[in-house]
């Protein structure tokens, strides 16, 4: 490859991340098309895809080389001291042009060749099939109807194809509604209740200014309330937090409000008071959010809420900050604590997951359907719808049902993927972890219903590990029409089969399906119950995990209990068989020998062999990295030498008395 | 009121152990559990160089040590004495831990009384070189900041002096003592109750509490004082003012990252039985009132409770080398709190003589040690563990104890039942093992009496 100059530097050092004393493991890099690779003197192997290179960074020239710092998507960093800063400069300069690509068929999943041949990829591509979900919901029914007014992406480039729709919704209805919303999101079911006949529908914001209205819109709202038989009151739930939405509204560029009804009358008041701008701001807002508004029979059967979940920046710096606050090395709990909380991560996984429930308990408890949107609807709608519906619907809580859900409310639905996890060399603006947040509020679920999944964290790491990794083709683009238009179908492998292959080792072996099968999960979510996602954001940093894992062992227990299962039926059908032969032949024996004792020979027979079960647990329960250097609890002790002057200095257990 | 005063009796001979008639049979008297020449005898099957010493039979000596104690051999009791007198509380060192896998040593003692004119004792000097083989050296590990120390020098306290103490070299740590940590308690136990806190200020109220830090400074010296025995192969001695408290934590954490023994049930109680009740920690004091003192009690402080943390935090992490579960460390809590059993009564040996608690109440491990109550208790994860297990101590991998500290503020029904689910399968496991161990003999016997048929 043209950007690669070195594919091979020795003696290069690894620093660990978090000591302070240059610990190092040295070794050698390779840099290959795909990977960058360092194999260490143990012959321990650390891979690194360039896609997953989020920076590179050339620190000053030190006495033992050139230290290159690289931080990767999936947060692991690497501290490498190469010891000609030639080497360093070239593997730098390459690097920076394998991680960022320009164009979409430079990325790894178009080289990518995990030897299947066409048919085994096209049925991988066939595996999920949304038709046969919205099916599994229940629809089409007399109430939602398949339309096919985007059939060719005429009315929103973002969206899917086939859409569903209330069935009194007339296409000139959607159409009229998909130029009033932005970029053409109209509203459109995500996920139908089929016990309560309620259903969670997306958009996107309104467009036009305060003073115009736009029947077919309100005829579309109308149209989903209607279809709901139980209860005509529908909630609308604007993601966005209110003080934004106030900020726009007092720059005037973009209305946030959405129903345009509400909006021009607002807007009449508003003429009125102009003088008071803040107090009218607080009114706009709180009309806005349906206070004061159930005299107007128009609006009677609309509810709005608002739940606070910040935009893309504020979500991609808030986990910057995280990551800046875990990574400092020498970490006191204080600092921990204060970084958690002024990066306010925790809060923002906190509002997603309020959202979530508050849809789901319009659902359960009202019975009302609920309509959903942001700003663009593709980012924290599809956070909140997916959340509810895996909240509502015990099948997204299985492995299979999971990646339904993915492919429903975050890929077809057009949550700009390539741009937010900054697939090409474009506007770092647009990144934004925002999918990351959505794996993390389902994490939490787990952490509170261990049983209620069937799919553990492992699962979901490896997800994440492959939004970014761009080595499957599903989450390359950012909507369906520019993957068609990639042909990303006949070029590229879909991730999930290869999941589902490799389903024992996502599988949880807590999950009991018949307790929680029907149940809609109620998390708690008082803030004592969000902690800090160690297992994500320092999954690399062995350091810091339990040295043994009772999830591990569980696992291999269970999987092991079907072994067994097995042998004791094997071993039941042999003895059977003896038996049987024995008795064909107990005539002659008994005629042969007649009642034996115990012969010496049986008794030997029965000590044979009698331990050599699968050695389960032996690997897992040896203790990982468990070595007081690598705890660095003598850093401590190092403070105590800058001020007394018998120094002790406990570094990697030797002792060095320097008095 | 009737139940404040209820809940805070001054006479301690009114409390509930004292009136407390079990309602089930002893099979094991606990007071007889774990006697001192018992647990000495573990050690002196690997060493010759310690001896059991009555010097204290009557409590004379040191009012709140136990009538027998560990020395070093070569010292006789004259020396203890001079020794109790250059010590806090008459608190000599005495032996807390031995290495069998070195034949290093923990020690713990009271600070010594050098006072501002910087007094010395030969005979201290002798007892703690005693414990050091020929050009070794070893480690003193104060457990109280070196202003702290310095300033102690002041109220007739001190520190060794490098002069005096050649073989000797001293660190410093800051764990922190008495009032600090009450009030760490209630902040955090504060925290934990208001369920309407939002994100911010749950966190900062957590970070305010600093309940965290104390348990990382404390595990990070336990695990400095391990590191000194196990990888430096040097003795140490651990002391902080008096000796009872921070000293203890320190010693107790340290043989439970070292000694396979004290992660088993009856080690942990053993441990327990050693390095606290035995060693003088002032359970009275320290524990009367918990996080709900509504008048200032100057001696009300979680110690034992940040040293059960501290075992929880490496349970975590080692879930397979502890032989107890986390109910274990919780039920520990409550009797050290509130119990109908006299164990804890007191603030030391001398006390409890003098109260005839062995007489006159129940003692707690002879409820605990029966079959039906250790069921609860034993963790199905256990496999003996030989190695010595190093926890780590960054703030990511501590956690807030949730068993007690939001116990009754959110419900752990889906917790539990998880957790019965996972016995389940450990159990089935066990199960299927042994019967397919049932069958393959069974076949086994059925092929050789076949093998034999078809060859007489």
């Amino acid at each position: 490859m043209e950007h690669i100059r070195t594919t091979k530097v020795e003696q290069v050092k690894l620093l660990d991340r978090f000591s302070t004393s240059n610990k190092a493991l040295t070794g050698t890099l390779y840099l290959t098309a795909t990977h960058l690779l360092f194999i260490d003197s143990h012959q321990k192997e650390t891979w690194i895809l360039h896609h997953h290179i989020a920076s590179v960074e050339k620190l000053a020239l030190t006495t033992s080389g050139c230290p290159l710092v690289i931080q990767c998507k999936n947060f692991r960093i690497v501290h490498f001291i190469v010891p000609r800063e030639r080497d360093c400069h070239d593997i730098y300069n390459s690097l920076l042009q394998l991680s960022k690509q320009a164009k979409y068929e430079d990325l790894y999943a178009f080289s990518y060749n995990p030897k299947q041949n066409d048919s085994e990829r096209l049925r991988g591509w066939q595996l999920i099939d949304l038709a046969e979900e919205y099916k599994r919901m229940g629809v089409p029914n007399s109430n939602w109807q398949l339309s096919d007014a985007n059939r060719e992406y005429k009315i929103c480039e973002t969206y899917p194809r086939e859409l569903y729709v209330p069935r009194i919704a007339s296409k000139p209805i959607i159409v009229g509604s998909s130029k009033f919303r932005s970029k053409g999101r109209f509203p459109v079911l995500s996920y139908y209740h089929r016990e309560k006949e309620a259903a969670v529908c997306r958009c996107s914001q309104p467009l036009s200014g305060f003073s115009a209205r736009c029947l077919e819109d309100e005829h579309l709202l109308q149209a989903i309330s209607k279809a709901n038989p139980v209860n005509r009151y529908m909630y609308v739930m604007d993601t966005r937090p209110k003080h934004r939405m106030q900020s726009w509204w007092a720059t005037q560029k973009d209305i946030g409000r959405i129903i345009v009804r509400i909006s021009s009358k607002i807007w009449n008041d508003e003429k009125i008071r102009e003088s008071h701008e803040q107090k009218r701001l607080n009114a706009m807002a709180n009309r806005a959010a349906g206070k004061g508004y159930e005299n107007e029979d128009n609006y009677s059967n609309i509810r709005f809420q608002f739940v606070g979940i910040e935009n893309i920046h504020v979500m991609r710096s808030s986990l910057q900050k995280l990551l800046e606050v875990n990574g400092t090395k020498g970490l006191s709990v204080n600092d921990f604590y204060s970084g958690l909380e002024s990066s306010g991560w925790l809060r923002h996984i906190k509002a997603v997951m309020d959202a979530a429930i508050f849809l789901t308990k319009a659902i359960m408890i009202e019975n009302a359907s609920v309509l959903v949107h942001c700003s663009d609807g593709w980012d924290r709608t599809s956070q909140v719808c997916s959340l509810g519906s895996l909240l509502l619907d015990s099948f997204y809580r299985t492995i299979r049902g999971f990646m339904v859900l993915i492919e429903k409310d975050w890929i077809s639905f057009g949550h700009k993927f390539s741009e937010r996890c900054g697939h090409l060399d474009s506007d770092p603006k647009e990144v934004s972890p925002v999918f990351t947040q959505f794996l993390e509020c389902v994490w939490h679920l787990t952490e509170q219903f261990p049983q209620a999944f069937e799919f553990n964290e492992a699962f979901l790491l490896q997800i994440h590990e492959h939004i970014y990794s761009c080595q499957f083709g599903n989450f390359l683009g950012n909507c369906q029409k520019e993957r068609e238009e990639l042909k990303l179908k006949e070029k590229t492998y879909s991730l999930w089969p290869f999941l589902l292959d490799d389903q024992k080792k996502y599988l949880n072996p807590l999950y009991s399906p018949k307790s929680q099968a029907v149940a809609v999960l109620e998390p708690n979510t008082v803030s004592f119950n969000f902690k800090f996602w160690r297992n994500m954001y320092h999954q690399f940093d062995r350091t810091l995990h339990p040295r043994q894992s009772v999830f591990n062992i569980i696992m291999n227990m269970n999987e092991q209990n079907k072994q067994l299962e097995n042998d004791i039926k094997d071993l039941e059908s042999k003895i059977k068989q003896h038996k049987n032969k024995q008795t064909d032949g107990v005539l002659t024996k008994e005629l042969l020998h007649s009642v034996r004792p115990e012969s010496p020979t049986l008794k030997t027979s029965l000590c044979f062999k009698e331990q050599t079960l699968l050695p389960v647990n032996d690997a897992l329960r040896t203790i990982e990295g468990s070595n007081p250097a690598d705890n660095r609890y003598s850093e401590y002790a190092e403070e105590f030498s800058k001020s007394e002057p018998a120094v002790v200095s406990l570094e990697y257990g030797v002792a060095r008395m320097t008095c | 009121m009737l139940a404040q005063a209820l809940s805070t009796l001054d006479s301690i001979t009114l409390m509930y152990p004292f009136f407390y008639r079990p309602m089930f049979e002893v099979i094991e008297d606990g007071w007889h559990s774990f006697l001192p020449e018992q647990e000495f005898e573990l050690y002196s099957s690997a060493t010759s160089e310690w001896r059991l010493s009555y010097v204290n039979k009557e409590f004379a000596v040191c009012p709140s040590y136990p009538p027998i104690v560990i020395v070093p051999k070569s010292i006789d009791d004259e020396a203890l004495r001079k020794v109790a007198t250059f010590r806090h509380g008459g608190r000599f060192p005495v032996l807390s831990y031995y290495h069998k896998k070195n034949g290093m040593v923990i020690m713990r003692s009271g600070q010594p009384l050098t006072g501002t004119n910087g007094r010395r004792c030969k005979e201290d000097e002798k007892l703690i070189n005693a414990t050091l083989r020929a050009g070794k050296r070893g480690y003193i590990i104060d457990t109280r900041s070196l202003t702290v120390a310095q300033q102690a020098r002041a109220k007739g306290g001190g520190f060794e002096q490098e002069a005096h103490y050649p073989q000797w070299r001293r660190i410093h740590k800051s764990i922190e003592r008495y009032h600090i940590l009450q009030e760490s308690l209630i902040k955090l136990v504060e925290a934990c109750n208001d369920q309407t806190h939002n994100m911010d200020r749950w966190l900062s109220k957590l970070e305010a509490s600093n309940w965290l830090t104390h348990i990382k400074e404390i595990l990070t010296t336990a695990c400095l004082a391990a590191q000194c025995i196990d990888r430096e192969g040097a003795s140490i001695l651990i002391h902080g003012t008096e000796g009872t408290d921070s000293t203890l934590q320190v010693t107790s954490l340290a043989q439970i990252i070292l000694e396979p023994r004290s992660r088993t049930i009856r080690g942990f109680e053993a441990l327990i039985e050693r390095e606290w009740l035995q060693a003088g920690h002032p359970f009275q004091q320290r524990c009367a009132q918990s996080a709900y003192c509504n008048s200032k009690q100057k001696w009300e402080s979680p110690v034992f409770l940040l040293f059960l943390d501290c075992v929880w935090q490496i349970l975590r992490q080692f879930p397979c080398s502890f032989e107890f579960n986390e109910n274990f460390l919780i039920m520990l809590f409550e009797h050290a709190y509130a119990s109908q059993f006299g164990t804890f009564l007191g603030n030391n040996e001398s006390e409890r003589c003098k109260l005839k608690l062995q007489q006159k109440t129940m003692s707690l491990w002879s409820w605990v040690n029966r079959p039906s109550e250790l069921r609860k208790f034993t963790s199905p994860l256990f496999e003996a563990n030989n190695l010595v297990i190093w926890p780590s101590v960054a703030p990511q991998s501590l956690h807030l104890w949730e068993g007690i500290f939001l116990r009754w503020n959110r419900s752990s029904k889906y917790l539990d039942e998880a957790y019965e689910e996972m016995v389940n399968i450990i159990e089935y496991n066990k199960e299927l093992q042994a019967k397919v161990n049932i069958l393959r003999r069974q076949l086994a016997e059925l092929e050789t009496e076949d093998g034999m048929q078809e060859s007489p």
